[in-house]
This record gives structure tokens, sequence and C-alpha cells, in this order.
């Protein structure tokens, strides 16, 4: 989508409709979503079967029973809903590398931990902000009704379901339009140049940090 | 006149490249900081695109995640570890960036050698990929974590598109009593405010207690302002900041050094200068601190007890028997009466030279606890050879302390220093979510003389009681 060359296109967001998955925990970190052990990996794709790994699986890596994104009604599940504070601690952004190689395309939440947040965004991948009781409910019907399933719809800038629920949610107009195009800002960033040029000759390196050892 | 600007402003203004319309504004990055877990796949997008890094002089990177705490030369054995550490020494050498490596005598925690080496001065914007990098913030520079993409984006243009910030002060009046530290300060303030009490905002830490503050005291509490959601933790430079930067390896000198302080000297906020939240804490109300929960919100006064559901919000029920199930802890517990396996003095939050010389003095004359392992993980080479030529090491060993070599450990469990399933540590490091140092494990965050005294005791102890010898 971007017109700059470049290799680092992120997957365009612009309506998604999918499978709801309720995790009803708050602060939920980025330590939980993707364990350090996962974090050695030099890749960036791969890392979906280690999401919430300490809650899915046992320490002999074999399944735990019960844990939500295993149960069979959850099989598919595109859409995460959340309680506050979701993706707090770590700046690992391994964290929305699993959530979006496990099949994840948007997480709900009321409130999102900044680097998460940012870190979303560079993916492709939404961070939706819904009130607390908004979460709630959605939180309520997941758990209640079979294949529940939502719209997100990032050019309405809404949610919405089949069964009468509909809520605005607020973006930063900058991240949403990047969003809707798949751009990614490092081409952006590259637009000014000349800036950057001039703000680095009025500005240089400070003569004191020595030469790096090529 | 110009209206009164905060530090914070100081800074952003100061390093505004472009303001685009209707997009983020464009920031100059002064320093960007870079180690073996958050970097690889940033380079690699480099290489995919065809880019350079932008300013190999102003990126620094060294290795301290994953790497060992044996003796350096003991081979690695976790082979994933090792080609990490070994794509970062291929990077570097690709792309011209300064390494401080394994075997290097400047090696340690990325934000502990950043500050010791003089390259984290005020005024700066600094970032890194790992949310502790709010830690430089203690030299009045505006520093915060960013993930992998953001790394690429720093390599590529030395820039990064950002929102800004708010701004929250935290004014903490008075002074800090005898045993109460600058972590005792931080965890008092996120059990206050919350682990969300300053997403979005840029907190200015300022007030009596903290002008008191050494510089690695400021570290401390900056260093953990991520675990309250604050993008960055601020400290006006002063004095202190002057004394512990001057002579450093890649401080400005000379000439340079007068012009810089000058410059440093109009950096604190301005009288009238207005933050979008004010924070109010009395020093004298605050005690040595132990963690109870998973999140460094949950916190206790030593003296205290773990929470009765009854005492709580509602809405804060289902966590807290979450987290207290998996701490297995019982309600109403007090705090002194729970009994530890390991202890863990290092990380980036404590492990500088004058929180070893705390816990050392604790354990001065006494013996570890015969049912307690505790090792001791200085922040970097230099504060590993500074503490021997004090005679610290001794101390340490004498006491049944293991003395390791430097690097972030049993903070996150990269490496092979973890803790076993159900096994309890009282740890000087910022995070106490589950599973952090060791699947199973249990962590309880304290201070560094607060960790020394458990390690002795086998409990939790209040140090304000502490016979030192």
């Amino acid at each position: 989508m971007t017109s700059f060359g470049d290799d680092n296109d992120v997957k365009p967001f612009r309506t998604h409709r999918g499978r709801v998955a309720p995790l009803n925990r708050i602060n939920v970190d980025t330590d939980q979503i993707i364990p350090k052990q996962f974090l050695k990996r030099i890749e960036r794709t791969g890392f979906g079967q280690f999401l919430f790994y300490d809650w899915r699986f046992a320490a002999d890596g074999k399944k735990n029973a019960g844990f939500i994104l295993d149960e069979p009604r959850y099989a598919g599940a595109s859409i995460l809903v959340s309680g506050k504070n979701f993706g707090c601690g770590s700046s690992r952004e391994h964290a929305v590398w699993a959530l979006t190689d496990f099949g994840f395309r948007a997480v709900i939440s009321s409130s999102f931990a900044d680097i998460f947040a940012n870190n979303s965004t560079k993916n492709g991948f939404l961070t939706v902000r819904l009130s607390e009781s908004e979460v709630a409910e959605l939180m309520k019907r997941a758990d209640e009704m079979n294949d529940y399933q939502l719209t997100i719809d990032l050019e309405q800038l809404e949610v919405r379901d089949d069964h009468g629920f509909s809520a605005k949610f607020p973006i930063d107009e900058f991240v949403r339009h990047c969003l809707l195009n798949g751009l990614d800002d490092i081409g952006l960033t590259l637009q000014h140049e000349a800036e950057i040029t001039a703000y680095e000759a009025l500005h240089p390196a400070p003569a004191s940090v020595e030469a790096p050892r090529a | 006149m110009p209206a009164p600007r905060t530090l914070f402003e100081k800074i952003w203004d100061a390093h505004l490249v472009a303001q685009p319309s209707g997009r983020s504004p464009i920031v100059y990055i002064d320093l960007h900081l870079v180690h073996e877990v958050t970097s690889p796949q940033a380079f690699d997008g480099l290489r995919t695109a065809g880019r350079k890094v932008r300013q190999p002089a102003r990126t620094v990177a060294t290795v301290d995640h994953n790497i060992p705490t044996e003796p350096r030369g003991t081979p690695i054995t976790d082979l994933i570890a090792a080609a990490q550490i070994a794509a970062l020494q291929a990077n570097c050498k690709e792309f011209g960036v300064q390494l401080f490596d394994m075997d290097s005598p400047e090696q340690g925690i990325v934000h502990v050698i950043g500050p010791e080496l003089g390259l984290t001065q005020p005024g700066m914007t600094i970032v890194c990929g790992d949310s502790h990098t709010s830690t430089h913030g203690a030299f009045g520079s505006l520093a915060f974590g960013i993930g992998t993409s953001e790394v690429e984006h720093v390599l590529a243009t030395q820039c990064l598109a950002q929102q800004k910030p708010k701004t929250m002060k935290i004014d903490v009046r008075g002074r800090l009593a005898e045993g109460v530290t600058a972590k005792d300060l931080a965890l008092g303030i996120i059990g206050q405010i919350g682990t969300d009490g300053a997403t979005g905002y840029v907190i200015e830490y300022a007030g009596d207690a903290v002008r008191g503050l050494s510089m690695e005291g400021r570290m401390t509490l900056c260093n953990m302002s991520i675990e309250a959601g604050a993008r960055a933790g601020m400290i006006a430079p002063d004095e202190t900041t002057f004394a512990y930067v001057k002579g450093k390896r890649f401080a400005p000198r000379d000439g340079e050094w007068e012009k810089a302080v000058e410059y440093w000297r109009g950096l604190p906020t301005d009288e009238g200068a207005r933050f979008d939240k004010v924070v109010e804490m009395d020093a004298a109300q605050l005690c040595p601190f132990v963690t109870w929960g998973t999140n460094p919100g949950m916190v206790a006064p030593v003296t205290g007890r773990v929470p009765d559901l009854g005492s709580l919000k509602e809405s804060d029920h289902r966590a807290t028997e979450l987290a207290l199930q998996y701490m297995g802890l019982e309600p109403g517990k007090r705090i002194e009466d729970i009994g530890i396996d390991r202890v863990f003095i290092g990380s980036c939050t404590n492990s500088r030279i004058e929180d070893l010389r705390a816990a050392a003095q604790v354990a001065k004359g006494y013996h570890v606890s015969a049912k307690v392992r505790a090792m001791v993980v200085p922040g970097s080479q230099a504060i590993k050879r500074a503490a021997e030529r004090e005679g610290l090491h001794r101390i340490f060993l004498d006491a049944g302390f293991e003395w390791r070599e430097s690097g972030c450990s049993m903070c996150l469990g990269m490496n092979p220093d973890i803790l076993q399933p159900g096994e309890r540590c009282a740890s000087t490091s910022n995070r106490n979510f589950e599973g952090r140092q060791g699947r199973g494990g249990r962590t309880h965050l304290v201070s560094p003389m607060m960790a020394a005294a458990a390690a002795i005791a086998g409990h939790f102890t209040d140090i304000r009681n502490w016979k030192f010898q």
C-alpha cells in the first residue's frame, strides 16, 4: 500500500469481523503474553505457538485444561477482549508478534500500556479502547453466546455485533491513517530528510563520543 | 516573556525536527542504546530495506539480558541465547555500532552503563528497546522504552514519530526516614497511584525527598516509572547530577563542560509552569515496603499484612484472589511471617555501587539463613570492580551470598538464573509478574537492605530494627 518502495509494509486494517475470545483478567502484562524464554529467537515469526504459554501449558509442555483460548468454541478467534491496562510491563514487541501470529487482529480493553499500543500500531494490530462497562458487556456476550462475533470498523471508528451492541472508539488520527493504509512510518519520517539533516547540522554528535569500531 | 515550561517541555521543544500537519511530531533522538534481545529483527529490517544506521556515533550496544553470570569465559550452553549474542556482534560489526561485548571491561546492564560511561546526560532524548529506559530520566533527560519496530525506526532515521505525552508532577515533601530508600519511595508511589496511574504521562519527580536522593537513588526511582505505566520519569538536573556526570568517559570536557552545564542549568521546570496532573506525597508516611502480589502496585508496609479482600474495592477482588493464589499466600498473613527461599540483589533498578554498599552493610558479620540461596549480581563490570576494591565482595562471600558477573540475570530469568516452581524470592528488581523470575516462582520486590536482611533472617524483617555489626 505504501508508495515508499519499502519492504516493511504493514497489513492494512479497515474493517474486520471475527470471533471474540474473552480473557477476563486485568493488567495482563507482556510477560504473560509471551514469557521470556521465547524472546531469544531472532526472527519476527513463529511466536504464536508460545502465546500465553504459562497459562496454556503445564511445566511438562502438556496443555493445561480449561484455558479460554483452547476451548473449542473460541477456536479461530481473531478478537480478544480483556481487562484494563492490557500489555503493561516489558516493551517486548514479541507480545504483539505472538498475538498476530496466533491469529488475532485486534484486542479490546478499557486501557492499554503505552509501549504495547505503539508496538501494535507498527504491526497493523488494532488496540480498541472502550469504556469499562462496554468491555464488561462484550466479555459477558462472548462468554454467554456461541460463536460470538464482532465487527471492528476502523473507518467508522465503531465496534458492533449482530445483537444490538454498538460503540464508538477513539484513536489518534495519524495512527488511524497509518493503519487504514498499512503505512510504514519509517518511510514517512524519511520524507523529512531535509529537516533531519538541517537539525543534525545544528546538533552534531558530541565530539567526545568516540568513533565506533567498525 | 515566554510562557513558563516544564523540564519535559523544554527537552521536547528542543528536539522537534518537524511537525507535519495531521501527523505525530518527529522528535530527534540523541542517544540510542541497543541490546541483544530487542534488536535482531530491527537490524534485519534495515538489511531488507537496504538502509544504514544513520548515526552510529549516537548508537551504543551491549549484551546484558540473556548472558550467564557465571565467570566470564564459561561457554554459553544455551545455544539460542548464544545465537542471539552472535547476531548482535555481527550486526554491530556490519553497521558500525560500538559494542561493549561480554569480555569488555565496560559491559553491564544497558541502563547502568549509559550513566556510568557519561553517555547519559541532562537534556538528552534517550531511547532503548527496553521499558526501563526511564532510568536515564534521573539525569533530567527524556528517556523512554520502545519496541523493536521503533528501534529500527531510530536506527534508520535517528528520529521517532511520537504523540506528545501529558505531564504529571509527583511532589514528595519532607525527608525519607532512615531505612526508607528510593525503592520504597517508588513502591509507595506505585501502591498509591496504581500500575496504570501514569499511563500516557511523563512524570517529573520533585520535592525535598527527591532532591535529597543520590544519583543512584534517582535512577532507582525513575527506573520504576514504567511500573506506574508512565512513558518516562524525570528529575531536574542539579549539582548532584553535574557532580556525577563530570569526568565520566563520554561526558563533555574542558570548555565543552562549562557550556554544557550552563545549558543544563536552564532545564529545570520554570516557576508557574503547568502540569496536566499533580500528585502530592508526604515522605514521612513512607516506610520499607514489600510487594505481596503479582504486580508492583500490590504492596504493603513491612509491618503490615497481606490484605483481606474485605479491605479492598470489589473491582480488585478477582485480581487479588488470583494473585494470592499464585503467590501461595493467605489473606491477613503478617508480611514479616513470610519465609523466603531465594534472594536476588541486582537488576537495572538496584545493582549500583550504593545499592551494594547498603546491602553489604546489612550483611556484615551475619550469615545467610541455611534455607536461603542468595545472589548478588553487580550491574556492570565497573561496579563489580569498584565493589571488589572496597571489599564488599568479601562481606557478601563471607556471609554466604554468591558473587556473580554483571547482567540482567534473575530480574527476568532469560539466562540460567531462575527460580524453581514455588520458590519464594526477595528481589531488588522491578517486576513481580507471574513467572517473571522463573515459571511458578514467587517474587517479592524490596530494597537492597530489605533483601539482605531477609536473606539472613530467612523471612522479611523491618530493616529499621536491624542490628548493624
